[in-house]
């Protein structure tokens, strides 16, 4: 009697210790699986990080080069692109990820001897930066506007932006023609200054992120006495802060990036930006041409480590689009 | 599917409250109403002036033989452009980029963000490597991606060390190969940014209860967040169909306003038919466009419906 309770007691070889023992084992397994799956994630994650980087990080490391380094590894290569020739196939291009000597040549002679360069990059800054201002600032208005007393035909209106905004440049670009022609702003800034800062992307954005500020908050205010003005400065502009930088970031990405209205709008070709210019380079200067494109991705890569996460926040509001 | 809810119950908090007011103080809420409405005037005045009515100019343009006689041709203008070889070759282009880089930038932006969301290390450093693409402007990598795929660059070099031929990427039929990585590369950090905000919102309870049903992986992705993604994948769908549209400057940038006969889009037709400032063709290209681009939309938007509609709410 008395062993055979002491056996049930007993835990070690019981039907129990197997069962616990079978748990941890598969416990293990589990674990091993799930070690190895994350370190094979990030094995992809790596390969796939390298290969985004590697374009970028090539720019910069070759813009440190020397002229007759360039065009002794990558001469042939802008010379065809130049001349339409055939290509010789007996010289190799020579990627080089690290220069044999770091020199500062190419950036002297852009930032100091050829103002071209930096004429063109002004151009460009004097090209976005006006519209991100003012495109933020009647954007602001404009979401206030469709935030506060909805009715039936601000949603309309509000659903042609959504259109507008889902347009490709293909057809808005011949109407921004056509209204730069009747206002004879051809050929001047205004020309892609006008439509850019009425562009309907940023309302839509900032429209979508007020709504979710709650009715009863400036409600609240009203009650207390506040007017229109007071709301959309002391209540809407607050809370939409982190929008606005969001928004602001999104926008100076594509203007800056914008290679298709100057084109378009600017005949005059000491107006284009430096987007327009870089590929006109002629092989003759291609030297200069890393430096150059490597001082004109300086700000937007500023702007980026500066505001990634404002960045993230915008995208991520820009994608509930039924809201 | 959540904004949808709670802004359904903002609103009808909303009205309610606004019937409320309507016995109080009319007056103020009428005024409150006309300022408001003036905060939104200048921008409605501006998309109206540079975007709504020569839109409506160009629709007009493209009915008529030329803005000077105004004479009413209905479709004529239509028939012409179709007709244009120049503009069939830069439709089929532009069609077929768009085919093939869509559902890559899709599938592989969604794959991405898997495996951000999986717990590996280093998650938010990924994050930014993906992410880095969208702000380098591509004016600046056309350089280095010139060398890359040049007959003799790299990509050919390691192409060799698997004894594969070495490709004239740039003036051959592969050219719409390198325009598809370049697309990809710029835009799958945006796109996937978009599906891990996706991903993080499905609720937890959800996933536990499908795991407590021993659901297996595949299930859990296939039937719970594909279906709570419907939402995010039409817009990322949508907006990478926009980015493809815009794939002229990547173009124009690495060849040229005339590059080889696969990369010409419809954006190069629009830059040359601009330049001989031919008003009629231009509109009825931008119009035909304009209405291609809201049927393509819509049927995303019922497709989304369709599937999405069980999940919502």
């Amino acid at each position: 009697m008395k062993i055979q309770e002491k056996r049930a007691l007993s835990f070690k070889g019981s039907e129990l210790d197997r069962w616990s023992r079978l748990v941890k084992r598969r416990k293990k397994i589990k674990h091993a699986r799930e070690v190895v799956r994350i370190s094979f994630a990030t094995m992809i994650a790596g390969c796939f990080a390298v290969l985004f980087l590697m374009p970028i990080i090539l720019t910069i490391t070759n813009s440190f080069m020397s002229a007759s380094e360039i065009s002794a590894n990558y001469g042939q290569v802008f010379a065809t692109t130049d001349t339409g020739g055939k290509v010789y196939i007996s010289e190799k291009v020579n990627l080089k990820f690290i220069p044999d000597m770091v020199s500062f040549s190419q950036y002297i002679t852009v930032l100091l001897k050829s103002p071209e360069y930096l004429f063109k990059f002004w151009n460009s800054v004097i090209l976005v930066v006006p519209i991100v201002a003012f495109q933020l600032l009647v954007a602001m208005g404009a979401a206030y506007g469709f935030t506060r007393y909805r009715g039936r035909i601000k949603e309309i209106i509000f659903f042609i932006y959504i259109i507008l905004m889902l347009m490709p440049y293909q057809v808005t670009l011949v109407p921004n023609y056509l209204v730069a022609d009747w206002l004879h702003t051809l050929n001047t800034n205004w020309a892609i200054w006008l439509p850019g800062i009425f562009s309907p992307f940023a309302v839509y954005l900032l429209t979508k992120y007020m709504r979710r500020i709650p009715v009863s908050v400036m409600e609240a205010a009203q009650i207390d006495g506040a007017g229109e003005w007071q709301i959309f400065r002391k209540i809407c502009m607050p809370l939409c802060k982190g929008a606005m930088c969001s928004v602001a970031i999104l926008i100076f990405i594509d203007y800056w990036n914008m290679v298709e209205q100057p084109l378009i709008l600017l005949t005059d070709q000491e107006k284009h930006p430096l987007s327009v210019f870089l590929s006109k380079i002629n092989s003759g200067e291609i030297g200069l041409a890393f430096a150059v494109a490597t001082i004109y991705m300086v700000p937007p890569i500023l702007v980026f480590l500066y505001g990634e996460d404002y960045l993230v926040e915008g995208i991520t509001y820009q994608g509930g689009i039924k809201g | 599917m959540h904004f949808l809810k709670s802004r359904k119950q903002e609103k009808s908090l909303h009205f309610v409250k606004e019937k409320r007011k309507k016995s109080g103080s009319n007056r103020r809420t009428r005024r409150g109403k006309m300022i408001s409405t003036g905060y939104l005037f200048p921008s409605a005045a501006g998309v109206l002036l540079f975007f709504v009515l020569p839109f409506l100019i160009v629709i007009y343009y493209s009915v008529v033989d030329n803005p000077i006689s105004n004479q009413f041709v209905f479709l004529d203008n239509y028939v012409m452009v179709f007709q244009n070889a120049a503009f069939k070759q830069a439709a089929k282009n532009t069609l077929m980029f768009s085919l093939v880089a869509v559902p890559l930038a899709v599938v592989l932006s969604l794959f991405l963000a898997m495996m951000l969301e999986s717990k590996i290390p280093f998650k938010s450093q990924f994050r930014t490597f993906f992410l880095s693409p969208m702000m380098v402007p591509i004016a600046s990598i056309v350089l280095i991606w010139q060398v890359l795929f040049h007959y003799n660059g790299m990509v050919n070099e390691v192409l060799g060390i698997f004894q594969i031929d070495r490709i004239d990427w740039l003036n051959s039929n592969y050219a719409q190969v390198v325009i598809v990585i370049l697309f990809l590369w710029k835009n799958l950090g945006y796109n996937m940014i978009l599906f891990m905000a996706a991903l993080s919102s499905i609720s937890k309870d959800i996933l536990e209860v499908a795991v407590l049903e021993s659901a297996t992986p595949f299930q859990i992705f296939w039937h719970i967040k594909l279906r709570y993604m419907s939402s995010t994948i039409l817009f990322v769908t949508i907006m990478s169909l926009i980015n493809s549209f815009k794939v002229f400057r990547e173009i124009y940038l690495l060849k040229g306003e005339y590059p080889y006969d696969t990369m010409y889009m419809l954006q190069h037709f629009m830059n040359n038919t601009f330049s001989r400032l031919d008003y009629q063709k231009m509109s009825a290209a931008a119009i035909m466009m304009a209405i291609v681009m809201v049927i393509i939309i819509g049927i995303l938007f019922l497709t989304e419906n369709y599937f999405g509609k069980d999940v919502e709410g």
